[in-house]
């Protein structure tokens, strides 16, 4: 076959696809949901099948504080977006400040909590099974609000710099879905951990 | 050959030094590339593969043969298989997957070209983990030794009583890195099918490849993910003390088979679906029509990958699951069967009343049906548990998935190759050696793989390093032994055969097969940004739209 007469006709098409990036986003959150949906399982699975103690009873006490504080900032970082599309830069640094606060604060309510359980009630991941399972799912979930925060900071060093413009409001947009699955899986770990596994 | 002159840049002559090219091939984030890096390092483990099985199936040949130790046979099967599954065949894929995909979508590169080389780098450094467990196993004084605790590791055998030393570790964390990197592709699959399609191309104008790789892709998110999670867990277990499978405990060894197969059992439809992508592209253009069933062919995909999340468990029948999860399992692997089917079935009608040409990747492609379709047919017969509980852990067990893996996927992506080869080189293969890969290819398949269901039957269980003569498997233990020498000769023919077409082939042109996807319409290799003008597709064939403006596809579809 001749290839002269293959040239491609050029484009007039009303053509509109969905953006990579929350496509990719949305991918990934897939994938890190199955990750969850194996430690969750474990943890039910687990649940009252220790053989030593300490229990969940003894030594947990549901962190309600913190949630509130977890929860408050996917309404925070949403502010910052919204205020971003609208050109008001000040604001959205405003709310981002706010947002990285209330992440830092509650990953220091898991610290106070792991320190509590180590030091006053000796529980430790080899301790029993609620051990295991307890530090590991919690302890994946605190490790992703690491990297929210890292990320977030990140942005933060940006707008300090006066880097963050109105084009980057698709980018900012991507990053808060991964905080929004964030907050979305403590939901979860929450309800097994403090409901369900007491 | 084409009329546009745009070729690589021209600053790529011979003058430029092999540490320039070598860093160019290092840095690189073009999708071609990178195809080509995972292709031929998973071409490398094929080998490394393919040399450990001969080094079972040599202890095998005889009764009482004393080839290699029981602890080196241990070591053998378990890096065979963790191998040929996350070090051969996954890569294989992705980077086929890789080189075609942004070609057949009419895009200049995937969705994330960064990510993509990220994801090949992990899956390279997971590999050469795996690897390095022969020197660094026992910390790096004295001789090391291999993973010996087989490719889906049953706990508590990985426990720190049972595998001292560190041979596990690295069995673990090789899975672990290359899992990343393999997730990070499947992202950016997805990413590159939803995002990146040529103005026109919409999900039902599609090439069968791409939506079957999508499918893959997504597959690959819902089950590797699981198999990370399963590893990070074992690694607590055997670094930190903790007791997720440890049952003095109360930790549960059966936990780790869910979490396993719940990887593992998604993992051979990651494989298969490919394969199937590859059947679908090749089987029209030799048969000279379009797809049957197009429709129907994407909706057989995404009910494989529905259903193939919910079948894990036919694993673990001998396990002792109780009556209501066994019946669970029957009927949902019973019903896989179906939209497989289907597949085949329109693979057949696709090729009714073609005029099909008999070159090497038809060749391919038509043992792949018969040989998919036997096993196939050996995967129902294991569905139903009795029978199971009978074959479970037998050598017909390894017949059957080698008739998968070998019979179906290896055949497919042979089929692949040599159909995509004028592609990527710009060079025609030889047809005489391509027939004669085959050939041989084909005879040591059917002595090995045919005859190993006999033994298995016979009772003969897997994983054993040797057995009494008497029992009356030892005729067909050498039968399958020297199958292996068939196809390890047609191997080397390959080998040979893609050596020998790229320093000496002839020219092959843009389109050597008068084939109907994008990929055929930009020059062989194709330049880095792919296309000189991105395309406007009308129907899902649109270059036989362009050759045949009288008759177009677009009026029909």
């Amino acid at each position: 076959m001749n290839t002269a007469d293959l040239t491609l006709p050029k484009t007039e098409l009303e053509w509109r696809l969905p953006s990579r990036g929350r496509v990719g986003m949305s991918a990934l959150i897939a994938a890190e949901a199955a990750i969850f949906t194996i430690f969750v399982v474990a943890y039910l699975f687990y649940v009252g099948k220790s053989l030593s103690g300490p229990t969940p009873r003894d030594v947990l006490s549901p962190p309600f504080f913190y949630t509130f504080c977890l929860l408050s900032s996917s309404l925070t970082i949403h502010f910052a977006s919204r205020s971003l599309r609208r050109w008001s830069f000040r604001s959205f640094g405003a709310w981002w400040l706010v947002t990285i606060t209330l992440g830092a604060i509650f990953l220091y309510g898991t610290a106070s909590e792991w320190h509590r359980l180590i030091y006053r009630d000796g529980l430790t991941i080899s301790t029993n099974l609620f051990g295991t399972t307890y530090y590991s799912l919690v302890g994946l979930h605190g490790f992703h609000v690491v990297v929210g925060l890292a990320c977030l900071g990140t942005v933060m060093v940006f707008t300090l710099f006066g880097a963050v413009k109105q084009e980057h409001a698709e980018r900012i947009d991507v990053l808060s879905l991964y905080w929004h699955f964030v907050d979305a899986v403590w939901i979860v770990v929450f309800t097994v951990v403090y409901v369900i596994g007491r | 050959m084409s009329t546009e002159s745009i070729a690589w840049p021209s600053t790529t002559g011979e003058s430029r030094s092999f540490v320039d090219h070598l860093h160019e091939w290092i840095t690189t984030v073009d999708h071609k590339r990178l195809g080509i890096l995972y292709i031929v390092y998973a071409l490398v483990f094929l080998v490394i593969g393919g040399v450990e099985a001969t080094v079972m199936r040599i202890q095998l040949i005889r009764p009482h043969n004393d080839f290699v130790s029981p602890q080196v046979f241990n070591r053998m099967f378990t890096m065979h298989g963790t191998t040929m599954i996350f070090f051969v065949a996954m890569p294989i894929l992705f980077g086929f997957a890789n080189y075609l995909i942004p070609l057949m979508i009419g895009a200049r590169d995937m969705a994330f070209p960064r990510l993509n080389a990220f994801g090949f780098w992990m899956t390279a450094f997971g590999g050469l983990l795996l690897y390095f467990s022969l020197v660094g196993a026992n910390g790096l004084y004295g001789a090391g030794n291999a993973p010996d605790v087989g490719w889906f590791a049953y706990a508590p055998l990985t426990s720190q009583t049972f595998s001292v030393g560190h041979s596990t570790d690295f069995w673990t964390l090789a899975l672990l890195v290359s899992g990343f990197g393999s997730i990070g592709t499947a992202i950016n699959i997805v990413a590159t099918v939803l995002c990146l399609r040529c103005p026109g191309m919409t999900l039902a104008k599609m090439p069968l490849f791409a939506w079957l790789n999508l499918v893959m892709a997504g597959l690959v998110i819902l089950a590797v993910s699981p198999l990370t999670a399963a590893q990070v867990m074992l690694l607590l277990d055997r670094y930190l003390g903790a007791h997720f499978f440890d049952t003095q405990a109360g930790g549960s060894a059966v936990i780790w088979m869910h979490f396993f197969w719940i990887f593992g059992h998604p993992e051979v439809y990651v494989l298969v679906l490919p394969a199937f992508a590859f059947a679908s592209e090749i089987i029209p253009v030799f048969s000279r029509k379009a797809i049957f069933g197009y429709p129907v062919m994407v909706g057989a995909t995404v009910a494989i990958g529905f259903i193939s999340m919910s079948v894990w468990a036919h694993h673990m029948f001998t396990v002792g699951m109780g009556a209501n999860v066994n019946t669970f399992f029957v009927i949902s692997t019973m019903a896989i069967a179906v939209p497989t089917g289907i597949k085949i079935f329109n693979w057949l009608a696709t090729m009714w009343g073609g005029k099909i040409e008999f070159k090497t990747p038809m060749l391919f492609c038509i043992a792949f049906l018969f040989q998919f379709l036997i096993a196939g047919l050996t995967g129902v017969m294991m569905s139903a548990a009795p029978f199971d509980w009978q074959l479970g852990n037998s050598y017909f067990v390894v017949a059957h998935f080698h008739y998968v893996i070998v019979g179906g996927i290896l055949f497919t992506l042979f089929a692949a190759f040599y159909y995509w080869f004028p592609k990527m080189s710009g060079k025609m293969y030889s047809e005489t050696l391509g027939k004669l890969h085959f050939w041989l290819f084909l005879i040591g398949f059917h002595l090995t793989f045919d005859f190993m269901h006999i033994p298995g039957l016979l009772g003969m269980p897997r994983r054993i390093y040797t057995y009494e003569p008497g029992r009356g498997w030892d005729t067909w233990n050498s039968i399958v032994t020297i199958g292996v020498f068939f196809q390890a000769a047609g191997i080397l023919v390959f080998l040979g055969n893609l050596l020998w077409s790229y320093y000496r082939g002839k020219d092959a042109g843009s389109d050597p097969w008068d084939a109907w996807t994008l990929e055929w319409s930009t020059n062989s290799p194709p330049p880095a940004y792919n296309f000189h003008l991105i395309p406007t597709v009308k129907s899902r064939r649109p270059l036989w739209d362009l050759k045949h403006p009288d008759d177009p596809d677009w009026k029909y579809e």
